[in-house]
């Protein structure tokens, strides 16, 4: 299966040149311009982080054959079926086929629950089924077979649109994740607005820096040889920036997580993506 | 045991060239690092991949189509992808070896048309 990049289908490109031409004639108006050329550079400016990377790298994320995620994918697949603590029940007795119940699941998180009273990620969300449900132990910070079902769930929406969900109850958080992104921390004294709008698409010691946008996590980092969550990667920046960083699952990850999923709204999944 | 992704067509014409794409779950620990304690990690390496064709008429007179020795430069999770010509139906037999008795053993059928 080869991951579909977003293409402009034929059927809309007809409408985008009567846009264009619309442009023009608004364009021409005296004081119109600014406005329109402003929301037009905002709606193309975005880029995931596979349109940075190298064409080796981007070839081992498009085929499910060379991606090295894809064992991860398969762990998760085999505990999706498999009875798990006290209730000897397994996620797909509650849930059924994955490949169903499961599609555009991951794209909604981080999502406000009612039963933790503030917004988890889909891997608190996989931890609270285990122990509500399954009565089973909750699974540690990036463990293997966290990671695994949460990347054999974020399989299931490749391909589909970032969709926070419309909730009134997450825009605390929201605005909390993007006061986050914008504040200087650490010795370096930077913040993620500094390095990932400022400077995105310059060079970082060899690397280009890309805009932070998480559509494909978890990710294969062929830096870490393995698989990690988005909280890993945000960790990563802190203490890159000599910072210290926020505790695993804590409200201001999970912020963090909110913003940023708000941010990249309407762009593609790409889970299990390989990053360098 | 390791999870494998294992990609050989599942048909082929005779005489045909078909590619075979291999990737196995496995640290490849180099034996050279430390921990975050500042304890040496134990190497661990797949040492030796080995693929042999048995063909379904006459299993015992199986060739090796392909073998490779990987060394500790090898990125953790090793992928490999080599090509060959299929004369008849039968079975891929994919055999890893590896330090700390590591042992692994996969099978592919393949029919000829």
């Amino acid at each position: 299966m080869v991951l579909r990049r977003p293409n402009a289908r034929p059927s809309q490109c007809g409408e985008m040149m009567r846009l264009s031409l619309w442009l023009v004639v608004l364009l021409l108006m005296p004081g119109a311009g600014v406005s329109t050329s402003a929301i037009a550079a905002d709606a193309d400016s975005r880029k995931s982080g596979f349109d940075f990377m190298r064409p080796a790298t981007q070839a081992l994320q498009k085929d499910d054959s060379q991606n090295p995620a894809m064992l991860w994918v398969k762990d998760g697949e085999a505990h999706w079926a498999s009875s798990q603590g006290q209730s000897k029940k397994s996620c797909a007795d509650c849930h059924g086929d994955a490949v169903k119940s499961m599609r555009g699941v991951a794209a909604r998180y981080p999502a406000f629950s009612n039963a933790m009273k503030r917004p988890i990620n889909l891997a608190q969300q996989i931890n609270l089924c285990r122990t509500n449900q399954q009565q089973a132990p909750a699974l540690p910070v990036e463990d293997q077979t966290l990671l695994g079902i949460e990347a054999y769930l974020a399989l299931q929406s490749r391909g589909m649109p970032i969709a926070p969900p419309i909730d009134t109850k997450l825009n605390a958080a929201r605005t909390r994740g993007e006061a986050l992104f914008k504040q200087r921390i650490g010795q370096i004294d930077l913040s993620c607005k500094d390095c990932h709008i400022d400077q995105a698409g310059k060079s970082l010691a060899g690397n280009v820096i890309p805009q932070a946008h998480p559509t494909g996590y978890p990710i294969y980092r062929l830096e870490w040889q393995g698989v990690g969550s988005l909280q890993r990667r945000l960790r990563n920046c802190m203490t890159g920036v000599r910072a210290e960083p926020y505790a695993p699952g804590s409200e201001e990850m999970v912020a963090l997580e909110a913003y940023l999923a708000g941010r990249a709204k309407g762009m593609l999944i790409e889970s299990p993506a390989v990053r360098p | 045991m390791a999870r494998t992704v294992i990609t050989i067509p599942a048909t082929a014409k005779r005489g045909e060239i078909i590619e075979i794409r291999v990737l196995i779950q496995h640290p490849m620990e180099t034996g050279y690092r430390r921990s975050s304690e500042g304890a040496m990690l134990a190497r661990d390496l797949i040492r030796r991949f080995v693929c042999r064709f048995e063909p379904n008429t006459t299993p015992s007179s199986h060739e090796n189509v392909f073998s490779a020795t990987l060394y500790a430069a090898v990125a953790a999770n090793p992928y490999l992808s080599f090509h060959t010509v299929v004369n008849s139906s039968g079975v891929f037999v994919m055999q890893w070896d590896g330090d700390n008795g590591f042992a692994q053993t996969e099978r592919a059928a393949i029919t000829v048309r």
